[in-house]
């Protein structure tokens, strides 16, 4: 089906989408290179592209100062941690509304959908007076907790789209079969699920990993991921910013890995599979 | 699928999840409505009164509410007409015959994965820094003097900064809407004499309408909560121009401590956005059916 | 054994009844086939039989025992769906052996009983590939392998050649059809085609709104239509209906006359009547002729006739061979 395209129709289009590309690509571009500047250069007019003194030095100062370690490990156990909790929780009431749909499984999702649109502002006082009375401030159970919840309803959503487009036939197959409804679970759905569960984790890692209300107003130090603490390079102003593009680099590098094998799925978690 | 034993089974691995969305739903929004309704400051602990509706009065009649109200709707408004006004010929480039098409679609999908305060401290310091920033060098080289954008022009910076963020969803979601169009219908249209710019207008823009709906709903509802990008910028500052409705409460609630009002403006965050909600609800739930 | 009875058997979703009662004895190694036309409630009869639905009223009996309460997997049934449900992650040799698995038989009789299914299908080249990588008509033998493995009471088909192309079809008709007299296990088989049933069954169960029309054998069927709807839905071209005063001459409030009934006579006898449309397949012509009088009655005479559109020709049907059927379309016993 294949229509039939010009060569000059292809050059031009091509051109111009490269351009555009890099011009929205450029601030990333423009970060990392500064973290392999030296603080002076960093900050120097005019400033050099690609003929400076590269080095690592800020990838080591930034470990050394700041403990980049212990808030990379708080953002890797936060956002996996409410990632797996919403999955199990996510899992069965996905799989049960898409196998056994009942006159209420619409306005069930409706509602779930509902409570994604309530801005966390409005419930921040209490969860902010709970969480202090709790001694849940800064810690990481109290983030897992909150993002689980924040991003239950993407992650139920995606599933529920997921699992109905298994052929209902396969699991009657396996019913036929004698398969119970553990073993169906464990040998057919869960296989046949694997892409579809695989996608929702990686949409759900990258909400979580960049959450930054949550995390922003609940931890400081103990429990503060990478959105919190590359945010206190806010306060010393026009310094170190070769320092916070390195952080910011090593705190971007994985999601940005992980976002572009998922970019696919993204479209269907993030609009509730309006848009396929 | 349909015996009394699986449906037994499908509500009770429902329950749980429709169980916790309740309670996080119910007893934080009930919280918020109830110290909504009492004067309660963090600094004075103990002196906890009910004021009925005074804080709605003072959080409504407030300066600062007016403003903030301006600057979200302002803020929401710009980033929607930016993401969507370059997101539409973004998505028809990138459904040309482009060579290297998944490179570049990586390249403008990469600001969407970057965290929110990490773009917000690069646009403001690598690139909007008065002095040492690319864009004041470029406007310098070009004779031009160069803008001091978060202190002449915070809200436009906060604009740029968060459009930046949100270019890539909207492309993105079109992009994938284009990809959908029936290449048999387009052919259609020109077997029958259709132009490339009427094909546009006739085929693919009315193709384009219900992304472009989802677009505007979903980004709205992320966009008045905009926070981290303001939180690490300009603080709300300078005065109120870049303090939208989340941002004042929370710097009521968490700098000023005045958890009544706090409520009471939070609340105010949960109608609008509930307005919103609605019409996104009502789409996304059509789309169920078919 | 495999003798399944149904008595008043009833299914309803909710306030729409499916299924009004049905009544059915399928007697052990018989090849019974539902057929009618789409949402006429037998693929429901099927899913109630293999347990996939609960029956709201009525006792489904294998065997003499009733198996209303008995979970799908015990009844001791396979099934065939339309869309084959193969498991797309397990190979041809898990596919089929999966039920074997679930039912806890050691290994190596699961291997022995699982290559014994692969031979009679001539699945044994494909036994490691995955189903996507097999052809339509391969899948369908998979699928067949997976019901004959477990050496059920009886086999349950909804539509499993729909999806085939029509010369694959009738290839696999021949197949399941050889199968099953080899096997001599009992076969329920749902189709909407009514060629299917004619060829494959050896009774036929016509389903029309949640009812059971007729049961008997196609020929049966095709000589004594008990009514209207079995008249029309049996036989292929369509029976040509008449009403009116032709009818009522012959005491009946319609008629009906097969295309293959209806001769072509000469001038002043019969329905006069120009041809509309004539189809030659060579071994039969189809004309349709619209005569006025009757309405626009479907000819098949055999073999090729030199017969244009435009011509006009009388029609006589064959005399033994009208169906009479009363104001309720209940046929008239001769």
């Amino acid at each position: 089906m294949a229509r039939k395209v010009t060569a000059r129709h292809v050059a031009i289009s091509t051109l111009a989408a490269w351009l555009v590309g890099f011009l929205i690509f450029f601030p990333i571009l423009w970060m990392v290179l500064a973290s392999f500047k030296t603080e002076l250069e960093a900050f120097a007019t005019p400033p050099s592209f690609l003929f400076f003194h590269w080095t690592t030095e800020n990838y080591a100062t930034v470990q050394e100062r700041s403990d980049y370690l212990h808030h990379a490990l708080n953002s890797v156990i936060i956002a996996g941690g409410s990632t797996l909790i919403a999955l199990l929780i996510a899992v069965p009431a996905a799989w049960s509304m898409a196998f056994s749909p009942t006159k209420r499984t619409k306005d069930v999702l409706l509602w779930m959908l509902s409570t994604k649109m309530m801005p966390p502002v409005g419930v921040l006082v209490p969860i902010y007076l709970i969480y202090k009375n709790a001694g849940l401030l800064d810690t990481r159970a109290g983030l897992i907790f909150i993002l689980c919840l924040g991003n239950l309803p993407i992650v139920i959503w995606m599933l529920f789209t997921y699992f109905k487009e298994i052929p209902k036939d396969i699991l009657e197959a396996a019913r036929m079969d004698g398969a119970t409804v553990g073993r169906e679970l464990i040998y057919v759905l869960t296989p046949m699920a694997i892409p579809g569960l695989a996608s929702t984790l990686l949409l759900n890692l990258i909400l979580a990993w960049n959450e930054a209300f949550w995390t922003l107003n609940l931890s400081t130090l103990d429990a503060a991921p990478l959105t919190t603490f590359i945010a206190s390079y806010s306060s010393p102003e026009g310094l170190f910013w070769a320092r916070l593009s390195a952080a910011s680099t090593l705190a971007i590098a994985p999601i940005m890995i992980i976002g572009w094998f998922s970019q696919k799925q993204l479209v269907r978690g993030l609009t509730f599979g309006a848009v396929k | 699928m349909a015996t009394r034993q699986t449906q037994f089974l499908a509500r009770a691995l429902l329950s749980p999840a429709v169980l916790l969305l309740f309670i996080w739903m119910i007893v934080p929004l009930a919280l918020t409505i109830y110290f909504s309704t009492l004067h309660y400051s963090l600094l004075d602990p103990g002196s906890e009164s009910f004021v009925g509706l005074d804080n709605y009065t003072y959080f409504l009649t407030d300066p600062a509410f007016l403003a903030s109200l301006q600057n979200t709707l302002v803020l929401v408004g710009s980033v929607l007409a930016l993401t969507i006004g370059l997101g539409i010929p973004l998505a028809v480039l990138l459904d040309q015959p482009v060579v290297g098409r998944n490179f570049v679609r990586l390249m403008v999908i990469a600001p969407f994965f970057v965290m929110p305060t990490v773009s917000a401290l690069v646009w403001k310091n690598l690139l909007m820094h008065p002095v040492s920033g690319l864009f004041a060098w470029i406007a310098t080289s070009l004779g031009l003097t160069p803008i001091d954008w978060f202190t002449d022009a915070p809200l436009l910076a906060i604009i740029f900064i968060v459009a930046w963020q949100w270019l890539p969803f909207a492309t993105l979601i079109l992009l994938t809407a284009l990809q959908s169009l029936d290449e048999e219908q387009k052919e259609a249209a020109e077997m029958d004499g259709a132009s490339a710019t009427s094909r546009f207008i006739y085929l693919t823009l009315p193709h384009l309408a219900r992304p472009i709906t989802v677009v505007i709903l979903i980004e709205t509802i992320f966009l008045l909560t905009v926070f981290a990008e303001i939180f690490v910028t300009t603080g709300g500052g300078p005065g109120l121009q870049t303090t939208n409705i989340a941002f004042l409460v929370y710097s009521q609630a968490l700098i000023q401590f005045d958890v009544g009002s706090a409520s009471a403006g939070g609340l105010v965050a949960v109608v609008i956005a509930n307005i919103v909600a609605f019409f996104l609800v009502r789409i996304v739930g059509r789309n169920l059916e078919a | 054994m495999g003798r399944i009875t149904l008595e008043g058997v009833q299914k309803s979703f909710g306030p729409v009844h499916i299924i009004k009662g049905a009544d059915l004895d399928i007697a052990d190694g018989s090849f019974v086939v539902f057929v009618g036309p789409s949402g006429c409630g037998k693929t429901t009869l099927l899913r109630l039989i293999a347990g996939l639905e609960d029956v709201s009223d009525g006792k489904i009996l294998i065997d003499g025992k009733n198996v209303v309460n008995v979970p799908p997997a015990k009844r001791g049934l396979s099934m065939v769906f339309q869309s084959y449900a193969l498991y797309p992650h397990m190979s041809v040799r898990g596919n089929i052996a999966f039920g074997l698995k679930m039912a806890g038989l050691p290994k190596d009789e699961i291997n022995r009983k699982v290559e014994a299914a692969a031979a009679t299908l001539n699945l044994t080249p494909y036994l490691d590939r995955k189903p996507r990588e097999l052809s339509g008509g391969q899948r369908q033998r998979v699928a067949i392998g997976r019901a004959i493995v477990r050496e059920p009471k009886a086999f349950l088909f909804d539509e499993p050649l729909s999806n085939l192309d029509a010369a694959l079809r009738v290839q696999m008709r021949l197949e399941v059809t050889r199968l099953q007299k080899q096997l001599g296990t009992t076969a329920i088989y749902v189709t909407h085609d009514q060629v299917e049933a004619m060829t494959m069954a050896d009774k036929i169960v016509v389903l029309n709104g949640g009812k059971i029309e007729q049961y008997g054998s196609p020929i049966e069927l095709y000589q004594k239509p008990a009514n209207l709807f079995v008249a029309g839905f049996i036989g292929s071209p369509k029976m040509n209906f008449i009403t009116g005063p032709d009818a009522a001459q012959r005491g009946a409030a319609t008629i009906g006359v097969r295309p293959e009934h209806l001769n072509i006579v000469g001038d002043g006898q019969g329905w006069p009547g120009k041809v509309m449309v004539a189809e030659h397949l060579g071994s039969d012509t189809f004309l349709y002729v619209d005569t006025g009088a009757v309405g626009t009655l479907t000819v098949r005479c055999a073999g090729e006739k030199g017969v244009k559109p435009g011509d006009q020709i009388a029609l006589q049907p064959d005399p033994n061979r009208v169906y009479r059927f009363d104001g309720s379309g209940n046929a008239i016993a001769a």
